[in-house]
């Protein structure tokens, strides 16, 4: 393929728009994201096809595969353009009469459409859907829209004329200078001004510089850069080219989990066509700047998403953190300059070139601009990917876009930042996405996990759960985070089970702050917070669970007597149904009984039971 | 080139031309023993010991060294795995949507442990942290193949599916 130059570049941006104007076709965007996958978008999108051939619609119809649409509950989706209309939960027995009330007929399928939880109506038009109706795609601007394996559908939405500013039109000092104004901060979870860190290794002494990009994404419950590498992995291959003019790097590693395999195949699609076409590797776009990127994938460590660990990960050893400094912008991979950013960091990048930073800058708050993502999950009823504009309430984003808590059940907390974040409770929900405002309750921005907990999750158990995950991630290299973690992880066993007593609670607080002051990283140093946030604003679990013995959102097992209330029970058998050992007696009109002996505590007649009528 | 093939019963001769492939093509590159290891357990499906002083052999490096990697990274593994690998996600999110229960669900059925594998071989039970599909809560992936939404009373239905 012939390499592009500037000026070819723009001359395909120009021919590509306006053929898509020109274009009287109607798009079928189905998502192509792991969850959709997962619950049968090809199968789909190969009836799909199949229905358009025989149909005779080929010519007026295409399919595109975009990446995640970011509505990932409602899988497999697909927007109809140019008309708006969204599909969700499409099974192939639907595809039919989609093709031909729809296509053809021009009457959307109602049944297929989304249904406001509230007022039972139908939203047929994808912009008025609540979930996405409050966002504001910047970094997201292309998912559900482009085929990410098209670099044709990237060039087309003004793909690569950022990377294009930056190596004719500008010099290091403006793209750092472009980067400060927008006052964008690092997307990883530290918060970092991305600004200063390029200026530092800018300026850092050295021939060999090295751009990587951090794709490990280990906070469980945080699918924001998968997202974004599976929608659109141009953009992340631009920012890095951008950060390598800046400090003039010749190579890029990124840094990507293994338990990613679509994003990675992806990226390395995008890769491979960005090279063909001279946007990446000698001579970039006519410009004389060198500049190559490389994959690497990890292997499963969670503490190789911190820096220092990571840059160990590529030099093949083993992913252990060191202290900084040096920091990397003077000793990073194989001891140079190094700058590490994060996958939504840099998919902002080519933006703040492209609109100015001033632009970035006139949404959000006074420490934190921009737009944040936020993949939302857990007891909530709109899961899925939210990019919002800083200071959004969190309030905001559990109701206004996740459509607040199913099952009539009641919000209890969102936990963010991660296992070593912190739980915000209903007080604090109109605190809004801010660094400084989020870490002023106890918790940290973090990455953009927000799990959201229902009145029947325990604290006490998920202080527990955060704590075995830090203690099993702790690389073990010093001492208060592996011994220390794990101390505390027994304590908070101890009380599960049952056994706890008063003065655990200030022994773990001693534990935690001891932690907090001498751990070697960041996974230690934050290590304790699963501790100190469930402390701070669930205490009165742990005091159930230690003065009472008892479990009040029942959870933990050993805390539970597995008996029926005859007063709550409604008779339904939901429980003997459900019940895997056969462990319950139950009779219509009558109430259940469950046969201790047979029990084998697995919790699912609590899960099963609609009046948490057994306890 | 390399050392002698050791004989070793879990590895035939197709995977031996593989695994010399493999470490051909990345000895000469700094860090790579990480895609080196991988790339062979993808091949073999796990890592034996005689494996790993074999590939230390050909990448010129301590077998220290590549013990110490091997052991460090979760993703690797020094025994051998069952048939199918059931991937169930301990990440926060399935965490929060019970995925404790389908854990015991499967291995009271199967009588298999977190890590472990059946006494047929048939069944791997690998926990991991988060498949980054925490909108299908829970999630599991056996194969190729993810799973969401597997409430403890279905996930049986699923797995059993795979002989
Ligand atoms: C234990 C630990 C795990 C981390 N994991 C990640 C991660 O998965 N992804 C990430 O981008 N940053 C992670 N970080 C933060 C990185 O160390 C680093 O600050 C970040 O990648 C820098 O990019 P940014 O400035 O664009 O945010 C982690 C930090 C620690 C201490
Ligand atoms: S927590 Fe299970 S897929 Fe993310």
């Amino acid at each position: 393929m012939e390499k592009l130059t500037v000026q070819t570049l723009s001359e395909m941006q120009q021919r590509l728009k306006s053929e898509f104007e020109a274009s009287k076709k109607t798009y079928l965007l189905i998502c192509g994201g792991t969850g959709c996958h997962a619950t049968g978008s090809i199968k789909v999108k190969d009836a799909l096809a199949g229905e358009l051939e025989a149909k005779g619609l080929n010519e007026k119809v295409q399919i595109v595969e975009t990446g995640c649409n970011g509505f990932c509950a409602m899988g497999p989706l697909m927007v109809v353009h140019p008309d708006g209309i969204f599909y969700q939960k499409m099974k192939v027995d639907d595809i039919e009469e989609i093709v031909t009330s729809h296509l053809i007929n021009k009457k959307p399928v109602e049944r297929l459409l989304y249904k406001d939880p509230v007022t039972k109506k139908f939203i047929p038009r994808h912009d008025e859907i609540p979930f996405f109706a409050h966002q504001m795609p910047r970094v997201l601007r292309n998912k559900g829209v482009i085929d990410p394996e098209s670099i044709s559908d990237y060039i087309a939405r003004d793909g690569y004329s950022a990377a294009a500013k930056a190596l004719f039109d500008m010099g290091p000092e403006d793209i750092v200078a472009e980067v400060k104004t927008s006052g964008i901060r690092g997307r990883g979870g530290a918060g970092f001004p991305t600004g200063m860190k390029w200026d530092f290794t800018r300026a850092s002494k050295g021939d060999t510089k090295y751009v990587l990009c951090n794709a490990d994404e280990g906070d469980p419950g945080a699918f924001m850069d998968r997202s974004i590498l599976e929608a659109d992995p141009h953009a992340v291959l631009e920012g890095m080219i951008i950060a390598a003019k800046a400090i003039n790097s010749k190579k890029g590693y990124i840094y990507a989990r293994t338990e990613y395999p679509l994003a990675i195949s992806r990226l390395q699609i995008a890769i491979t066509a960005a090279k063909e076409m001279g946007l990446l590797g000698e001579n970039i776009l006519g410009s004389g700047f060198d500049f190559d990127v490389e994959i690497y994938q990890g292997a499963g460590a969670f503490v190789c998403g911190e820096e220092t660990a990571l840059m160990r990960s590529i030099e093949g050893q083993r992913g252990m953190p060191r202290p900084r400094p040096p920091f990397p912008a003077h000793k990073g991979l194989w001891e140079k300059p190094t700058i590490l950013n994060n996958v939504e960091t840099l998919a902002n990048i080519p933006q703040i070139i492209i609109n100015g930073g001033a632009w970035y800058a006139s949404v959000g708050t006074e420490t934190s601009k921009g737009t944040k993502v936020f993949a939302l999950s857990g007891d909530i009823n709109n899961i899925g990917l939210v990019e919002v504009p800083m200071g959004t309430t969190l309030r905001s984003i559990v109701y206004d876009i996740g459509g607040g808590i199913p099952n009539k059940r009641k919000f209890k907390g969102v936990q963010l930042g991660g296992p070593s974040g912190g739980c915000v409770p209903e007080h604090l929900l109109d605190t809004p996405v801010d660094y400084e405002a989020i870490a002023k309750v106890g918790a940290i921005m973090g990455s953009g996990g927000a799990i959201v907990m229902d009145d029947r999750t325990c604290m006490v158990d998920m202080a527990r759960f955060f704590m075995d995950f830090i203690q099993d991630e702790s690389c073990g290299k010093c001492t208060p985070c592996r011994e220390g973690t794990r101390r505390l992880l027994e304590i908070l066993e101890k009380i599960c089970d049952g056994k706890g007593v008063p003065e655990d609670i200030d022994l773990m607080l001693e534990l935690s702050e001891m932690i907090k002051d001498s751990a070697l990283c960041g996974l230690g140093q934050t290590g304790p917070n699963p501790v100190l946030s469930s402390l701070r604003y669930f205490r009165d679990e742990f005091d159930a669970h230690i003065n009472e013995k008892r479990c009040p959102a029942k959870r933990c097992a050993a805390l539970l007597k597995f008996e029926v209330d005859p007063d709550l029970c409604k008779k339904c058998g939901m429980c003997f149904k459900a019940c895997p050992a056969d462990a319950i007696t139950w009779q219509k009109k009558e109430v259940a009984v469950i046969d201790k002996e047979k029990c084998i505590k697995c919790m699912t007649c609590f899960e099963k039971c609609k009046f948490d009528a057994i306890f | 080139m390399s050392a002698i093939r050791p004989q070793h019963p879990d590895i035939s001769d197709d995977m031996w031309i593989k695994v010399d492939e493999i470490i051909d093509t990345n000895k000469n590159t700094d860090g790579s023993i990480i895609t080196v290891l991988r790339e062979c357990q993808g091949t073999v499906g796990y890592l034996p010991v005689e494996l790993i002083d074999y590939i230390s052999a050909g990448m010129n490096l301590p077998n220290s060294n590549v013990y110490g990697v091997a052991s460090f990274y979760s993703l690797f593994s020094m025994t051998p795995k069952g048939r199918h690998t059931i991937k169930v996600c301990t990440g926060t999110a399935c965490y929060v949507k019970g995925i404790k229960e389908v854990i015991i669900r499967i291995g009271d059925k199967y009588k298999v442990g977190e890590g472990g594998t059946t006494e047929d071989r048939r069944f791997s039970l690998e926990p991991v942290r988060c498949l980054g599909a925490c909108g299908l809560a829970p999630v599991m992936v056996i194969g190729e193949d993810t799973h969401g939404d597997v409430s403890a009373d279905k996930v049986i239905d699923i797995v059993d599916q795979y002989k």
